[in-house]
């Protein structure tokens, strides 16, 4: 099959209304940054899901960091993509003008070093993510541990996939299908989606990011709604393997276990956060419990936007009162929100 | 040798830094007059911009600190159709900064203005505490030979969008230097003179013409859409990236139309003179790379066509652009 | 969610790698992969987080095969 033939395809398709939930915050960016929408008919619905693990923090989260990054003698590292998150009083960027320290990250290991070479301060690591990122700390703190380095902390706010996916599928059954996670794939395999697709009757298909794989992906989907089949299919064989990387499967297992975890608008789900367990539980840097979140003002629907219920421009909020320059939530603040996402493209 | 807080007081050793470093480099009939003020001779209209430079490190590959603030203001004065005359130079210098450090940018600005063909007619030194940084801010004027004019008024529908290089060689360079990643990409800090007195040298009616720094192109782009009530596509698959800092943008996750530059620009110029506009930017050193890359339209704002005939909107940078991991 | 580019492994060192991103050279943890020199990894975060099997070129032509695939098995 040429490429042309699937956007011919996609754009002649007139059935039913499809709604399709790319999970992913890289999917979501992908789907813009192609003018992927403008390719296909409109009856087919894409919806951005809670796949951006900044967007869905809660403001304790952002206050807990905050802490460490005020505190005399230490000092906080982040990806750049949370500099900017509201907390109560204000984001870390914020803070940065009032004394915060505040260093950016590339990669994790980055921390090692500095605690080692500094023994006398703490270096907290806001340490967010899913399944693609969480065997880098649980790698890195094995690391820490091996060397004897013990200034170190992390501030987790990790998350497992698929029991936001599952929470999704019961609470907003108007979803026919969805686009997997490419990279939490690579580490988690294909088979966690079976259950879940067979549970809600929903085709499951895992792609990458480039142009190509969304088309197929879509493609893919329609049919299997054509056929009225809900199967789990891998279009990124180059990377995901069926059963995931089983050896970060075990380092995972081996630094973290799975707790309660609070998703900024969808709420708390059970077993969706992974946490420092045993001996590497002295690394922690008390992220546990960090429930509260920022009452959102009247009209704000984070919540909604995140499930796919309605679509950012949809909120009354979007646009004027909450733009990307003056954020309410972290949908619109991060580069991989939905709310920021459609902003820049609407 | 270090700079100290003596080199910043006005005594002795302030004047001996003056005479051993910009005294060497800046020499020219109005400075060396060494009054309070430059007195210059102007006639017709004149273009007038003044930057400020803040980079760190302020020793990259392609460039230094000083190069880049004659270059910077340069430009500013060259997009506007204005022939470079005069510029100032105020230096802020934090203790500790080595001497060679700061000979090195001295150097580098005598000689880029040399080139240009400005002079560099005042300046001002200060000397803070600090960790030896060093900070420039430059002043130039320019004049515009008469009947030129080049605004963004003048875009109309139809019109082609010229970029001569490609995209986000100086920030890919400085933040490389700045995140430890090894690679061998340079700043692309030039001035466009060559470019730009070629284009009016063979009487290519040029609209409007800006230079792509901070923001990038699709900030820049969106000011001039503002500016002209013109829409612009941009041909995605024509908009030229070195591969190294694809390979860069792509570790960090950045956007290429987002990043600066310090040697390139964009000119818009009519359809019928858009071929030729291209192989006389072509034929300059800076501009060797060129691409037509889009076009204007009537309506607004910018739009990016992709790979398969989809279109997005391309808006402004907002916020700082920042390395993310999702 | 999460931003992960191919690159490939120049040097070895234990679990640490240098891995090449088009010209650019990059340390990359090997923990959780069994990588030799000249594999395409993946790489998030300084992490490789698996071996591709073969180069984005040839994975977008196999991917329009295995579309195929899935029209026939019906």
């Amino acid at each position: 099959m040429e490429i042309r033939e699937i956007i011919d395809y996609l754009k002649a398709y007139d059935g039913p209304e499809l709604k399709f939930m790319e999970v992913c915050g890289s999917h979501t960016s992908a789907i813009f940054k192609t003018g992927i929408r403008s390719l296909i008919s409109p009856k087919i619905k894409l919806i951005s899901g809670p796949g951006c693990p900044v967007c869905v923090t809660p403001t304790a989260y952002i206050d807990k960091c905050a802490e460490y990054a005020m505190a005399g003698d230490s000092e906080l590292l982040t990806y750049g993509d949370m500099m900017k998150v509201p907390g109560t009083h204000g984001s870390l960027s914020d803070l940065k003008g009032d004394g915060a320290k505040v260093t950016m990250m590339y990669s994790p290991f980055e921390a090692v070093e500095k605690a080692a070479a500094d023994p006398d301060r703490i270096f907290a690591v806001a340490a967010v993510g899913f399944e693609t990122t969480i065997p880098s700390y649980a790698l890195m703190i094995d690391e820490a541990k091996r060397r004897g380095v013990k200034n170190i902390k992390l501030i987790t706010a990790l998350k497992t996939i698929t029991p936001a996916i599952d929470w999704i599928c019961a609470n907003q059954p108007a979803i026919d299908g969805f686009i997997c996670p490419g990279h939490v794939s690579v580490i988690i395999g294909c088979q966690p989606y079976i259950a879940i697709a067979e549970k809600y009757h929903k085709p499951m298909v895992v792609c990458g990011f480039e142009a190509e794989h969304i088309l197929a992906v879509l493609y893919e989907l329609v049919r299997q709604m054509e056929r009225g089949e809900a199967k789990v299919v891998n279009l990124y064989p180059n990377a995901v393997r069926w059963e995931g990387n089983v050896k970060a499967q075990e380092v995972l297992e081996k630094c973290f276990e799975p707790d309660e975890a609070t998703w900024r608008g969808l709420g708390s789900i059970p077993g969706s956060g992974m946490y420092l367990k045993g001996d590497y539980a002295v690394y922690d840097g008390g992220s546990r419990g960090l429930v509260r979140d920022m009452e959102l003002p009247e009209g704000c629907s984070c919540g909604s936007v995140i499930t796919g219920v309605l679509n950012p421009d949809e909120c009354p909020m979007f646009g004027t009162s909450c733009t990307p320059l003056d954020p309410y939530g972290p949908c619109m603040v991060s580069a991989e929100g939905a709310c920021g996402i459609w902003y820049r493209n609407r | 040798m270090k700079i100290t807080m003596a080199h910043g007081s006005g005594g002795k050793t302030s004047h001996e830094l003056m005479g051993s470093i910009f005294g060497k480099y800046f020499s020219n009939d109005v400075l060396d007059e060494l009054e309070d003020a430059a007195v210059v001779d102007i006639c017709g209209r004149i273009a007038y911009s003044t930057d400020t430079f803040v980079v760190t490190p302020v020793e990259f590959k392609g460039g230094n600190i000083g190069k880049l603030s004659v270059v910077g203001t340069c430009n500013d004065l060259l997009m506007m159709g204005a022939k470079p005359m005069y510029l100032t130079c105020g230096f802020v210098l934090e203790e500790g900064l080595e001497i060679e450090t700061l000979d090195r940018a001295a150097k580098a600005m005598a000689e880029e203005a040399a080139s240009v063909g400005v002079k560099i007619v005042a300046g001002d030194t200060k000397v803070i505490e600090g960790h030896g940084g060093m900070f420039i801010n430059t002043s130039g004027i320019g004049v515009i030979p008469e009947g030129r004019s080049v605004r963004a008024a003048n875009c109309r529908p139809g019109d082609k969008l010229i970029l001569s290089g490609n995209l986000g060689d100086h920030h890919a360079c400085i933040l490389s230097a700045r995140m430890g990643i090894e690679n061998g990409i340079s700043s692309d800090c030039a001035c466009l003179h060559d470019i730009t007195d070629a284009l009016f040298e063979n009487d290519i009616d040029v609209r409007t013409m800006r230079d792509v720094t901070r923001g990038g192109l699709g900030t820049i782009m969106n000011e001039i859409a503002e500016t002209s009530g013109c829409r612009f596509n941009i041909f995605e698959e024509d908009v030229p990236v070195n591969e190294e800092v694809k390979g860069f943008c792509g570790i960090l996750g950045l956007d290429p139309f987002y990043m600066g530059n310090e040697g390139k620009l964009i000119a818009v110029v009519s359809a019928e003179q858009a071929d030729k506009a291209l192989e006389i930017i072509r034929g300059t050193e800076h501009g060797k790379d060129a691409r037509i890359i889009g076009e204007a339209v009537e309506g607004k704002g910018i739009y990016v066509i992709t790979k398969f005939g989809g279109s997005r909107v391309l808006d402004m940078l907002y916020g700082e652009g920042l390395p993310r991991i999702c | 969610m999460c931003v992960a580019i191919p690159g490939k492994i120049v040097s070895l060192d234990g679990n640490m790698a240098k891995a090449d991103f088009s010209g650019n050279i990059v340390d990359v943890n090997t923990g959780i992969i069994d990588a030799k020199i000249g594999d395409y990894v993946l790489v998030h975060a300084g992490c490789a987080i698996e071996v591709m099997e073969k180069d984005k070129a040839q994975e977008l032509i196999d991917l329009f095969a295995e579309i195929d695939e899935l029209e026939r098995e019906q």
